[in-house]
């Protein structure tokens, strides 16, 4: 073959080429979903738009959102699908986000969805705020299962008691903010003042209490419903409770980001994240989903979470998080310290 | 013995100056492509993460001005800056200006009889094209008036202007909690050393100096904990001495959460490294110093003291500052064992992970360089008094059989073997139980990869393959780096930079090495950033991740043959590369062995400074358990770290077959 013949032939493959690469097009998509759930989710999505091919980079809610903000400069990722609402949030003030109001976004529940028009980011589903209480061992040292935050001040509970660091775990921060937009930041911090009392230690992952309760390292862990319903199936012996104050929560979202080069496919994504045969795919490990309507009970976990959910006001949240967890360091941190 | 009696004729002591420039070039030229290497790998990216550190935020009252209208909405009344408002109100204290990366400040401070049902209108603009703010969680930028009604301008945030400076030292050290993590991270450290140390010389002792039974055994049990992800004996730990542990009762009523738990932790992750080291220092031991003594009638004890320990006195000094700086790094163990002892690297954690802060934890990084500058300096002053040890007139060192101090030794080793296969065994259980400690039935399913989190058997595969080419370009660019350090004449500067950058990466934790990477690579401007989200920088962030070891390792070695060689292979008019393939790579090649197969097991292992940078199709073995304890799946966790367990096994053996090949043909000699 001579090199005219080649340099035909380039031509020709290039004239083809271009269609095939806009009829199939990636998408770089950065994920803090539990990886169970990802292959069904890519599955779900492909088999409704076989033109698009998702690939995954997923890591836990920090790394991920550390990741993102580091590649500022030079974003990878073209979209993020389930992803912390905070985290998302703070993407937006960085300006990092596209706006764009997926087709069909009105039928979601306005908690969902980020307030500015067009909205930055769109909500998946809840984590809500819950104890996971270890009935075995709790039997053991003779204790009552609490039913409320206030009950966890008990002295009896002291020293049983695992919750997140809320300077380490996004958890552990919506328990934190949870609180003071309930009570008010001086009963918020009083309340803590005494809970700190009974803490045996501040871990630095949300789900990380629930898994120490499961496995008897704590009798009870500060944390929220999903590790807990997973724990339980996989056979700890706990309970999950809702006090009955009210929980914080959290949103998973999906957002596009800003100067992605396939922005036509991540607005096809986003547009299918919002159907409600997306958040029927959700509602198998969430119990409460985005689209009204469409949540059935999750096994091993009540009905009625969504009731449970306090008026979780992010952008308040994401202003204030440094003052919070400023002072909750200065409060908790400089004497939590072993005793030994 | 042919060579080293034929060695034997070249003046002692003295190095004849090579006269072909022709090889001082090559030389040179070899330098300086290490050089770069370490520059772009290491250099370059910290003296980025550096740059955060010094980068700080503050809001610049002057740059923000506001103009208010009345009550109509209409009329406005003088462009004011928040500066002048902030002089007249004293609203925000000189304190309180210094910021951090996500500080915001309300806008609405500056207008104390600011109500936001009022019908006043409210315009802001920045002085500068870089002034931000945020309306609601709008980026704002620019020198524009934008207009905002009073329940708008509620949500309104100034942003700070970022500038250099030391504030974020300053912070550090005003924050008591902060502050106490130094002392803790120096005392845990200090004491994981000394006991890791003692336990590594008396067994690196008791392999070179006595006649116990069963060496090959101990030794390969001894290098077993750098088989294994740092996350297994957190695991294995809890197990044993958690609140439900086994031994729980062991611990008197002490928590294995703290301090105690991260010295056992660390003495058994930093065991192999130190023994390795002092291992390599002890075997070559000249047997006439030994004769010497006899000889003199010196007792046991005072030939030990002037003869065994100055011997190995380079390797024990290096050991130790392994140990510590692997300790004080380690962010791994503390995280999952430390409980509420604060310690430096889970800081930069809490930091970084936590709350996104770089600049924050930046200044942690820059202060966990110090023990490696440190380090550097020790190490210099140690290399200046090292003498040669196995000089060309060397003879090999063997033990006498000594029936009490045998038993002792062997005892000793069985102790220690007994804790590692301990923890271990305690991981395979915990591999294959149900649920644990409630259901203890067997299963085999929590092999099942690819129903968990982490990225299932291709994980695996792809930490196979970084880990084999780790192995493979790790070994030949330290060697040859060590080499240049070591035996090139001339160039006195570039050889001390050079080195001083070798040792470098031993005290800058994973993560902050991996966030660095993502700084300096993942930048448009960067020729390099084609290899960002590939195996490639997996490949060379894991090198140079663990060069430090890996060079030291060689450097030993290295340091052990006589100068004299290169001073014969010169007066012999012998250019250099043949010295080096017919003699250096040769009688090297035990370590360099070595090297590749640390390099490999530490590839299986590594997961600080990958977990930032794998993509999509490069995720790891060791970022899946990370990922599946995280996640909850315990059993999965420790079964995927088993599974990485047994493949650094084979390896392993592998290794010790070549090894035994090819060390019959090239180590006859010793």
């Amino acid at each position: 073959m001579n090199r005219r013949m080649l340099f035909l032939l380039a031509g020709a493959m290039s004239a083809v080429f271009p269609t095939i690469a806009f009829a199939q097009s990636e998408l770089t998509v950065y994920t803090a979903v539990e990886a169970v759930d990802l292959d069904r989710y890519k599955a779900t999505f492909e088999k409704a738009h076989p033109d698009i091919t998702i690939n995954w980079v997923r890591d836990s809610t920090g790394v991920m959102t550390a990741k993102l903000l580091a590649e500022k400069d030079n974003p990878q990722a073209d979209v993020v699908w389930g992803l912390a609402a905070t985290s998302l949030l703070l993407l937006k003030t960085e300006g990092m986000l596209e706006g764009y109001a997926p087709k069909g976004v009105e039928a979601l529940d306005k908690k969902f969805v980020d307030k500015d028009n067009p909205p930055s980011w769109v909500g998946m589903d809840a984590y809500v705020a819950a104890l996971c209480y270890n009935t075995v061992e709790g039997e053991k040292l003779g204790l009552k299962a609490p039913t409320s935050w206030e009950d966890l001040t008990k002295p009896e509970y002291k020293g049983h008691i695992v919750m997140p660091n809320p300077a380490s775990s996004g958890t552990g921060f919506l328990d934190v903010s949870g609180w003071v937009q309930m009570w008010g930041e001086e009963k918020a911090w009083s309340f803590m003042d005494k809970l700190h009392e009974n803490i045996s230690a501040y871990t630095h992952s949300g789900s990380k209490p629930c898994k120490m309760a499961g496995a008897g390292e704590a009798v009870i862990g500060v944390s929220f419903e999903f590790p807990g319903a997973k724990a339980k199936s996989a056979g700890a012996p706990i309970d999950i409770i809702f006090p009955s104050e009210g929980s914080g929560w959290e949103a998973e979202a999906t957002a596009i980001i800003a100067g992605t080069a396939n922005l036509e496919a991540a607005k096809t994504l986003v547009d299918w994240s919002v159907t409600k045969e997306a958040n029927e795919m959700y509602n198998v490990g969430y119990a409460v989903v985005a689209y009204p309507g469409v949540a059935k009970a999750v096994e091993h976990l009540p009905s009625d979470i969504a009731s449970k959910m306090i008026e979780n006001d992010f952008e308040w949240a994401a202003n204030n998080r440094a003052t919070i967890l400023k002072e909750w360091q200065k409060r908790y941190d400089a004497k939590s310290e072993p005793k030994s | 013995m042919t060579m080293t009696l034929a060695l034997d004729f070249a003046p002692p002591g003295k190095r004849v100056r090579q006269e072909s420039s022709r090889d001082d070039r090559i030389k040179l030229g070899f330098m300086a492509v290490i050089g770069l290497y370490l520059i772009i790998a290491l250099g370059a990216p910290l003296a980025v993460m550096l740059s955060k550190s010094l980068s700080t935020y503050r809001f610049d009252l002057a740059a923000f001005e506001f103009q208010v209208s009345d009550e109509t909405g209409a009329n406005w009344g003088p462009v004011v800056t928040a500066e002048a408002l902030n002089q007249q109100l004293g609203a925000i204290t000189d304190e309180e200006l210094d910021s951090s990366s996500d500080g915001r400040l309300a806008a609405t401070k500056f207008f104390p009889d600011f109500s936001f049902r009022s019908p006043v209108q409210y315009r802001i603009r920045g002085t500068s094209a870089d002034t931000a703010f945020l309306a609601g969680s709008t980026l704002e930028k620019g020198t524009e008036w934008r207009e905002y009604d009073s329940g708008t301008f509620r949500r309104v945030v100034l942003r700070p202007a970022s500038s250099l400076g030391l504030e974020n030292f300053k912070t550090y050290f005003s924050t008591p909690a902060l502050a106490r993590s130094i002392y803790n991270s120096v005392l845990m450290a200090a004491i994981s050393t000394v006991v890791t140390i003692s336990i590594a010389f008396a067994l690196a002792y008791g392999l070179t100096r006595s006649c116990m039974p069963l060496k090959g055994l101990f030794r390969g049990i001894l290098t077993i904990p750098i088989l294994v992800p740092s996350l297994l004996p957190g695991i294995a730990l809890v197990y044993l001495f958690g609140n439900q542990g086994v031994f729980k009762d062991w611990l008197m009523g002490y928590s294995i959460y703290g301090p105690i738990g991260i010295v056992i932790g660390s003495v058994f992750f930093t065991l192999p490294h130190a023994f390795l080291i002092i291992l390599t220092a002890l075997s070559v031991a000249d047997a006439r110093h030994y004769e010497a003594a006899a000889s003199l009638k010196a007792s046991k004890w005072r030939t030990f003291t002037t003869v065994t320990v100055p011997g190995a006195r380079y390797g024990l000094v290096s050991a130790a500052f392994v140990v510590f700086t692997l300790v004080i790094t380690d962010f791994g163990l503390p995280k999952v064992i430390g409980g509420q002892y604060g310690m430096l690297a889970v800081d930069i954690y809490k930091q970084v992970i936590g709350q996104q802060n770089f600049e924050m934890g930046a200044v942690v990084s820059v202060i966990l360089l110090v023990p490696a500058i440190l380090a550097f300096a020790v190490d210099r002053r140690m290399q200046k008094r090292q003498v040669a040890l196995l000089s060309a007139r060397a003879v090999p060192y063997s033990p006498k059989p000594n029936a009490r101090l045998d038993a002792i030794c062997f005892a000793f080793a069985c102790l220690v073997s007994l804790f590692i296969l301990g923890m271990i065994a305690m991981c395979q259980i915990a591999a294959l139980v149900k649920f644990w400690p409630y259901d203890l039935t067997l299963t085999t399913k929590n092999f099942a990869f690819d129903l968990m989190d982490g990225g299932g058997w291709a994980a695996y595969g792809n930490s196979i393959q970084l880990a084999l080419l780790t192995a493979l370009f790790g070994s030949l660019v330290v060697f040859a780096g060590a080499y240049m350090v070591e035996k090139a004449d001339g160039f006195r500067l570039g050889r001390g930079i050079f080195h001083f950058l070798a040792m470098m990466p031993m005290a800058v934790p994973g993560m902050v090495l991996g966030l660095a990477y993502i700084f300096f690579f993942n930048n448009p401007a960067n020729p390099l950033n084609a290899i960002y989200g590939t195996m490639t920088i997996l490949v060379v962030s894991t090198v140079t991740h663990f060069y430090t070891v890996a060079h030291l390792t060689a450097l030993t070695a290295l340091k052990q043959m006589d100068p004299e060689f290169e001073s014969v292979a010169a007066s012999l008019k012998q250019p250099f590369h043949r010295l080096f393939f017919r003699v250096t790579v040769p009688v090297c090649l035990p370590a360099i062995l070595n090297i590749a197969i640390y390099l490999f097991v530490n590839a299986m292992t590594t997961v600080s400074a990958v977990v930032f940078l794998y993509a999509t199709d490069t995720k790891l073995a060791s970022v899946a358990v990370l990922n599946m304890d995280d996640a909850g799946d315990i059993a999965p966790a420790a079964a995927m770290g088993m599974m990485i367990f047994y493949t650094n096994v084979a390896a392993k053996l592998i290794h010790a077959l070549i090894a035994r090949g090819l060390l019959a043909r090239t180590q006859a000699w010793r």
